[in-house]
Parts: C-alpha cells; sequence; structure tokens
C-alpha cells in the first residue's frame, strides 16, 4: 500500500458524469467520471486530454497499470475516520482487487470531477463520506471489472459470463486460464464500461464488513507521515502571525526595530489586518513577533462579550421562527395539556485539532503552490487564485494528511492569510499558527439557544414544538443550505427526532452573533439539537413518573432501528442494576447522519461538583459497516470528542477578543479521565450511515442525563457548571 | 554552533542556545515526525527522549542538553520497547489522525523501558500530559497494555 499526493491544474466544470475507460498515460486503464457535455473550450484551458466527448480527466478516479496495480484517486480527504482505507475497500470489493495491491492517490482540486455527490462540491464533512460515495465508487469498481473481464473473455474467445474475476486476476473456470489485471489493462482501456454493471449483492461480499488495517497508519506510528504542518520544500522559510485579537481590527502600526534585530529573523512582513514574521525556522520567527510593538486598530468590536451575545440571543429567541417541520396540530396539542418548557443552550467551542492551522505557499509571477491539509481542496485553489490573480490552472495545491480537521478545514481563511503573506516573501514560506492563535482566530461553533414545549398524554408526548436559535453556517458555506429562513443543518436531528410525537413543529431563527466567526464543528447541528431533545425527554420522563428507558422505548415505535440500539445498549451497560450514591446512567437516543445511535453514560458526581466518567455503552446501527473496526474506533473517538466539550469546551469573549488561548484554559479530556468506552455494531443489510460526528452529539446529552440520575439537577447549559453541581449556585 | 547527539548520530546546528528542540529538530534537521501542538508543555504532541526519558522538547532548549543523548520517533523502533509499542499500536489500530501519536509512542516507549508491567494508575500517571483531539485514549491504554504483555514472548 502506498499512499501519495497528487496535484493538478483543475478540471472543467459540469454536472452530469458518466463513466467511462481510457489509456493511462504510461500505459494501463484509466478510468474515470467524465462530462460528457462539458464546455469543450474548458478542456483546453484546463490541460486535460482531448477526447471524443469533453474533457476527461488524465488522473480519473482508478487507474490500472500494465503490473496490475490498482490505484485509487482518493476524492476524500484522510484525517484519521479512515476514509482511504473504507472508500479502497468498497472499490476493491466491485473490481475484486487484491486490497494489498491498491493504492491511495490524493485527489487534485477539481469540484466536477471529485465533487461530493452529497453536496455537488469537493468537501470532506458531515461524516458523508461513505455514504456518499458508496454507490459512485461501487459502480466504478464493476464498470472496471466489467472490462477487464470483457478484455480476457475476447483473448480467449469465450463469453464473458463465463469467466470471474479475484484478486486482480480474471479467470476462465472451465479451462482454469487466469490473466492479471496488469496485462489486461491496454486492451481493457478500449472498451467502454457498461452504462449500469450489475452490483455484488451484499451478501457476496469479500472485504466489505471485515475488520481491514487501516492503509494510512504505519508511517502516522514511525514519523514517516507528512501532514501539511510537515511540509519543507527547498528553501522554505517560516513564519509566525498575529492577527488583531479583537475581531475585524486592523493594523495601526508597528514599530520592528527590536524584532529586525534578532537572530533568525529574515522579515517582517505587515498587511491591513495582520503582521506576520518570517525566519529561518519557527521558533526565531515566533520570537520576532513577540519582539514586535504592534499597535492595533480594535475596530467596531472591541465591546463585544459573552454576556451580552448570550442576552441577546435569548431574546431574540422569544421571537417566532421559519418553520422547518410541522405535523399535527401543536397549537391545539399545546393549548389542551399543560405545557412543560424547558430552554437550553450551548457554547461557542474552537477546534482545536492537535495539528494547529497551517499553510506553506510559494507564489511565483507565473504560478503558485500550496502545501495544506484542507477538507475543500478546489476552494483551497480557488482562494489562492483569487487573492494572486492568477488563473486557477496556475494554483497547484499539494493536500496532505490532516492532523485532525473537525469542520477547522472546511475554511479556507488560513490558506488565504498565508497566500497574502507569501506574495511578499521571495521563495516558499512556511506560515504555522501558534495555538494561541489558533484558538483565537476560529471559526467557532456558534452558541445556540434552544426552546423546547411539551405536554404529556397517558404517559407519552402529544404536543412538541421545539425553536432553535442561533447561525447559519449554511448561509455563509453553502448557501442552498439555508432556504426561507431555515438552516438545514441547523435543524439536523430535530425535524427527524425519532419519536411518536403526534403533533410537532420545529422552529429555526437566524441569529448572528457580532463579530464571532462560525463554522461547521464536528457533531455540526446535531450536537445542538441531540442535546437539547434529549434533555428534555428525560425531564419530561421524570414529569411523567417514568423510568427515562421506558419511557423512550414506548416511543419508538415508528424507529424500530433505534429501538433495537437502545434495548442493547441498556442490556450492555445493565440498565436498572442498583448503583452507588452520587451515581447515575443516562441516555441518549439519536438519528444523526443516518445512523442509529443508543448511548448510555454511567458518571459519579461529587460533593464538589465534579465529574468523574465510569463507563460509556453505545449501541449503534449504521447500516453496512464497511470496516466495523473504523466504526467502533470513530465512535470511541467522537464520544471523547462530545464529553471533552460538555466538561470543559467553551470560549468566551470579552472586549472583543477570545479569552482562552491554549489547552490550559480551554481544556481537554485527558487518559486518566477517559473511561472504558464499549461500543457494540448491530449488523444491517441497510445503505451505509455516517459515523464520524455521531459519537460527539451523543456524549453530552448522555453524560447530561447521567448526572442528572445522579443528583436531580437538570443542567441546561454547556458546559456542565460544577458550581450548579456543588450546590452553590442556582442552576 | 551546538553540538547535538540525535538518534546516534552528531549533529551540529547554528541557532542560539535557548532554541527549544522542538524548533531545530523540525525546522532545522527536517525531523519532522516530533510534532508541534501548543509549545507550552500542555500536550504532549513534541515528546522526545532525552537518555530515555520522555521530555517534552517545545520547552527543551538545546543550549540545555549538553551530551545527552536525543531520541525521536523516527528512530524509537530501534529500541526493544519502542519497537514493542509501535508494533502494538499498529495492532490495535490505536491511531486516528495519527497527528499526536508521535508524542504518545515516546511518552508509552519511556514509561515501558521504566516500567515493564504498568498497572492503570502507572499509564494515566505516564500520557495523562498527551493530548489526543481524536480521541485514541481507550486503545492507547489498551495498546501499551498489549506492548507490556508481549514483553516475554
Ligand atoms: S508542543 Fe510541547 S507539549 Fe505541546
Ligand atoms: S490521533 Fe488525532 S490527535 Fe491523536
Amino acid at each position: 500500500m502506498t499512499i501519495h499526493t497528487v496535484s493538478g491544474p483543475s478540471r472543467a466544470l459540469s454536472r452530469r458524469t458518466i463513466l467511462r475507460a481510457g489509456a493511462a498515460a504510461g500505459g494501463g486503464l484509466l478510468l474515470g467520471f467524465y462530462a460528457p457535455f462539458a464546455d469543450a473550450a474548458a478542456a483546453n484551458t484546463s490541460g486535460a486530454a482531448p477526447s471524443d466527448g469533453g474533457p476527461f480527466a488524465p488522473d480519473a478516479f482508478i487507474r490500472v497499470d500494465r503490473a496490475g496495480k490498482v490505484t485509487l484517486i482518493m476524492p476524500q480527504v484522510e484525517m484519521g475516520q479512515g476514509v482511504y482505507t473504507s472508500l479502497s475497500m468498497i472499490l476493491a470489493e466491485e473490481l475484486d482487487a487484491a486490497f494489498a495491491t491498491v493504492a491511495v492517490e490524493a485527489a487534485p482540486p477539481s469540484d466536477a470531477l471529485y465533487g461530493n455527490p452529497m453536496f455537488g462540491i469537493q468537501a470532506t464533512g458531515n461524516s458523508n463520506s461513505v455514504r456518499a460515495f458508496w454507490k459512485k465508487l461501487r459502480q466504478a469498481g464493476a464498470g472496471a471489472r466489467a472490462i477487464l473481464i470483457e478484455a480476457a473473455a475476447l483473448q480467449w474467445k469465450v463469453d464473458p459470463a463465463s469467466c470471474t474475476a479475484s484478486d486482480s486476476e480474471v479467470i476462465h473456470p472451465p479451462t482454469g486460464r487466469k490473466l492479471g489485471y496488469g496485462a489486461l489493462a491496454d486492451a481493457a482501456a478500449k472498451l467502454t464500461p457498461p452504462a449500469n454493471p450489475p452490483l455484488k449483492n451484499p451478501k457476496d461480499f469479500k472485504l466489505i464488513g471485515k475488520p481491514l488495517r487501516r492503509l494510512d497508519t504505519q508511517d502516522k506510528v514511525n514519523g514517516k507521515a507528512l501532514y501539511g504542518i510537515d511540509m519543507l520544500p527547498p528553501g522554505v522559510k517560516f513564519a509566525a502571525i498575529a492577527a488583531c485579537p479583537v475581531f475585524g481590527g486592523k493594523v495601526a502600526h508597528v514599530n520592528d526595530s527590536a524584532a529586525t534585530a534578532m537572530p533568525g529573523v529574515r522579515q517582517i512582513v505587515v498587511l491591513s489586518d495582520l503582521v506576520a514574521v518570517v525566519g529561518d525556522h519557527f521558533w526565531a520567527a515566533k520570537q520576532g513577533l513577540e519582539a514586535l510593538d504592534i499597535t492595533w486598530n480594535d475596530g467596531p468590536n472591541a465591546h463585544v462579550n459573552s454576556a451580552q451575545i448570550r442576552k441577546d440571543i435569548k431574546a431574540a429567541s422569544e421571537h417566532e421562527g421559519a418553520v422547518a417541520k410541522s405535523r399535527g396540530d401543536v397549537e391545539k396539542a399545546l393549548k389542551g395539556g399543560d405545557p412543560i418548557e424547558a430552554h437550553y443552550e450551548v457554547p461557542f467551542l474552537s477546534h482545536a485539532p492537535m495539528e494547529p492551522m497551517n499553510c506553506t505557499v510559494h507564489v511565483r509571477p507565473d504560478g503558485c503552490d500550496v502545501w495544506v491539509g484542507t477538507q475543500v481542496c478546489a476552494r483551497a485553489q480557488a482562494i489562492a487564485a483569487r487573492v494572486t490573480g492568477l488563473p486557477l490552472e496556475k494554483v497547484t495545491v499539494h493536500n496532505q494528511l490532516i492532523g485532525g480537521g473537525f469542520g477547522r478545514r472546511l475554511d479556507v481563511d488560513g490558506i488565504e492569510k498565508s497566500v497574502r503573506v507569501a506574495q511578499k516573501v521571495d521563495g516558499p514560506v512556511k506560515v504555522v499558527w501558534t495555538r494561541e492563535e489558533d484558538i483565537r482566530h476560529d471559526f467557532y461553533r456558534p452558541i445556540y439557544y434552544d426552546r423546547i414545549t411539551a405536554t404529556l398524554k397517558d404517559g407519552r408526548i402529544d404536543g412538541w414544538k421545539h425553536r432553535v436559535t442561533g447561525s447559519s453556517i449554511m448561509a455563509r458555506w453553502f448557501p442552498l443550505g439555508f432556504q426561507h429562513g431555515v438552516d438545514i443543518d441547523g435543524v439536523d436531528s430535530a425535524i427527524d427526532e425519532p419519536y411518536d410525537i403526534p403533533n410537532m413543529r420545529v422552529e429555526f431563527l437566524r441569529h448572528e452573533p457580532p463579530a464571532v466567526p462560525t463554522g461547521f464543528w464536528r457533531g455540526v447541528g446535531p450536537n445542538n439539537n441531540v442535546f437539547a431533545i434529549e434533555s428534555f425527554i428525560d425531564e419530561l420522563a421524570r414529569k411523567a413518573g417514568k423510568d427515562p428507558l421506558d419511557f423512550r422505548l414506548a416511543m419508538l415505535g415508528k424507529t424500530p432501528r433505534l429501538k433495537t440500539a437502545l434495548e442493547l445498549a441498556a442490556k450492555k451497560a445493565h440498565w436498572g442494576d442498583p448503583l452507588p450514591p452520587r451515581v447515575g446512567r443516562g441516555i441518549a437516543a439519536q438519528i444523526s447522519f443516518a445512523s442509529f445511535i443508543a448511548t448510555i453514560a454511567e458518571v459519579e458526581v461529587d460533593r464538589e461538583g465534579e465529574v468523574r466518567l465510569r463507563r460509556i455503552t453505545c449501541a449503534v446501527d449504521t447500516g453496512i459497516a464497511v470496516n466495523p473496526d473504523t466504526i467502533v474506533a470513530q465512535l470511541q473517538g467522537g464520544l471523547v470528542f462530545g464529553v471533552t466539550a460538555a466538561l470543559y469546551g467553551e470560549i468566551t469573549i470579552d472586549k472583543g477578543r477570545v479569552q482562552q488561548s491554549n489547552f490550559n484554559n480551554y481544556r481537554m479530556l485527558r487518559i486518566d479521565q477517559t473511561p472504558p468506552i464499549d461500543v457494540h455494531l448491530i449488523k444491517s443489510g441497510e445503505a451505509p450511515g455516517g459515523i464520524g460526528e455521531t459519537g460527539t452529539t451523543a456524549g453530552p446529552p448522555a453524560v447530561r442525563n447521567a448526572i442528572y440520575a445522579a443528583t436531580g439537577i437538570a443542567l441546561r447549559r454547556l458546559p456542565i457548571d460544577r458550581e450548579v453541581l456543588a450546590g452553590r449556585k442556582q442552576p | 554552533m551546538i553540538k547535538l547527539q540525535i538518534n546516534g548520530q552528531v549533529r551540529e546546528v547554528d541557532v542560539v542556545e535557548d532554541t527549544p528542540l522542538l524548533w531545530v529538530l523540525r525546522d532545522v534537521l527536517g525531523l519532522t515526525g516530533t510534532k508541534f501542538g501548543c509549545g507550552i508543555a500542555q500536550c504532549g504532541a513534541c515528546t522526545v527522549h532525552v537518555d530515555g526519558k520522555a521530555v517534552r522538547s517545545c520547552l527543551l532548549a538545546v543550549g540545555a542538553i549538553g551530551n545527552r543523548a536525543v531520541t525521536t520517533i523516527e528512530a524509537v523502533g530501534q529500541t526493544p520497547a519502542g519497537a514493542r509499542v509501535q508494533k502494538a499500536w499498529l495492532d490495535l489500530e490505536v491511531v486516528q489522525c495519527g497527528y499526536c501519536q508521535s508524542g504518545q509512542i515516546m511518552s508509552a516507549a519511556a514509561l515501558l523501558a521504566a516500567t515493564p508491567h504498568p498497572d492503570d494508575s502507572d499509564i494515566d500517571a505516564a500520557m495523562a500530559g498527551n493530548i489526543c483531539r481524536c480521541g485514541t485514549y481507550v486503545r492507547i491504554r489498551a495498546a501499551i497494555k498489549k506492548a507490556a504483555g508481549e514483553r516475554q514472548a
């Protein structure tokens, strides 16, 4: 297995694509989805190989070389979620390729050729890599297999139907003849793949469903794996940057006399909104930056503070929102009963991936190279082109392994800043964010304020009104996702809450915080919604005098997959077994990213309000589990990510500045606080669901409800407030 | 010029004495396996061995190292404990994004070299300085135990 990155010019844009075979440069078979009606002029400017039907990507999707090596041009980025392996498995399954020989190359920027089918742009996010490419990759693999078989059958002068394939060989069982894919690649390149190649019956899967070793891990245990931050193009210099600590502020004046005299400092770059120091190594640059005397013009946001932001969003949430979903007659149901209302709130959060933001750029008069780990490769190319004024095809993006994305690298602000700095520097420059700069200049998970009102009838929910108030990230990032006042991410897991509720309405109310940029954060909209809904469900269960498990199970008739998951989790967590004082178990049940997940946390709360996690148990039905061990790992890690936020995560603003700066005051869960986490996969034949973010959404409500069970205190805001749990403050 | 013993080789670097080892490794010598995470000894991503002990290289001035032997992730596989840890890491699929794992492996290898059969509290004490944002802690604990168990094999 080899993984390397390729880069290339941009491709023509087109929405319609069909599978097509061709000859690879240097021999062998190339298979790709190409755009039959794309503008022919685009082919010329993009440098793509001309062909009769339109532009055809030189890199395409799949290559089979004359030695039989299969290469998948990987549209999705690897950031630890195991996507290089799971997508390779899907391809190899239908191609009947020997898995050990499959290589992966990172795709070059192209929304048209490598766009995520669920977004229409090249993006890795929303836990949808497997879901989005499931069908496309299976078709590509099956199409390649079909022409390889056809090529062999032609050579042997036999019926293709009498041939089969296995381990990168075509076999003719009646005569025992075999030909390797490498020997067939050139001949197959001249054939046309079938429009709708038959796909395997899942019961015949040989790879999918097996817990296979990850392909990207070997070099991650010996220091060889290269992330964006590890790029060292010849002659590279190193830069540390500082943007105005106040959001939106500008540089007023810089006195650099002390900095320029420092050893290893090469250059000071002063731009309108940021300052960079370029040095022989990052330490020199950082020391130089600290020695600068910078006067900032704070601008209009110097008064922004968290207390006011929280007051404002609460006040805003009293207004009606846009209706995202409505069923039955909610007003009548709420009037007819004794409404119970609760409000929930979640704070701003920084992503803080272990690999701080960074980007290496070489700007030349005739071109630009960008080395970076990005979740949006084509957008990275576009922003560099825009800043430099170069045509797209003159910008080469070398996408690298990502040391944690979590949504942070769906934005290209870091690339934009780095290119602007690099424009002033002769030769390549690597711009690295200090952790402090990384935490203080993020696109933050927005603060949300949720109001839910419900009525009970015969121990079940009868009416349900849920209003989500908060930022619309979609409106900025993907405007199609914000229509008629509803942000589809903002109401995700709220409009499709799993319970049998006859009368319900879900509203979204867009309310942007002043100055604070907001962005996608692992778990996205469902994080907020599952927290609010599952917290409230527990409170309703108590009002109804029911056990939280029974209360939920009785209302999961329309969602049998979640019901099964919840029953399994309850059994594995020994739900109902007696516990010591101040220890409780809490449930979170959710449909998110098309997976069905039940989680039970067991926690202990001490007299000081400190929470100790004792165990987390999780049962999941995510459809066909492509690589089961990766799914378990993603849930374990996702739960840690979510629980970290529940216990510690909060970004606060004062005087227009983020108050947190590093891991000493923006705390992370550590190994000594991490409990055993048991994940149970439920066998399923359904199409695969998303998994990378589901644990993150599950952790906080499960922990919150366990605290509720242990103490009777109904926390309604994250992170948990230890003063409240210690009885020193009202909830 | 400062002389350093790194991975069994003598390296000379032309930097000021208070430059942290981390940046000399990464930016001057090109040994990028050692990672930057926080710069203030909070995350462990930069962990290396100095005479076999786990040390945060982001706060270790190169001028203070002297003749002591520095080992980085690139060479830890040549030590018995390091090799066992790397193998256990792969066997149990510990790694996710991988960015923290150089530091995790260095901390774990130092732990096993000093304490061949660590219990849970030994593991907590040795590993609590290493943050993993991907949340691989459950597997890190299991892999350390596995690496310890395979010692006799
Ligand atoms: S970079 Fe040294 S401990 Fe974080
Ligand atoms: S594996 Fe990603 S930070 Fe640890």
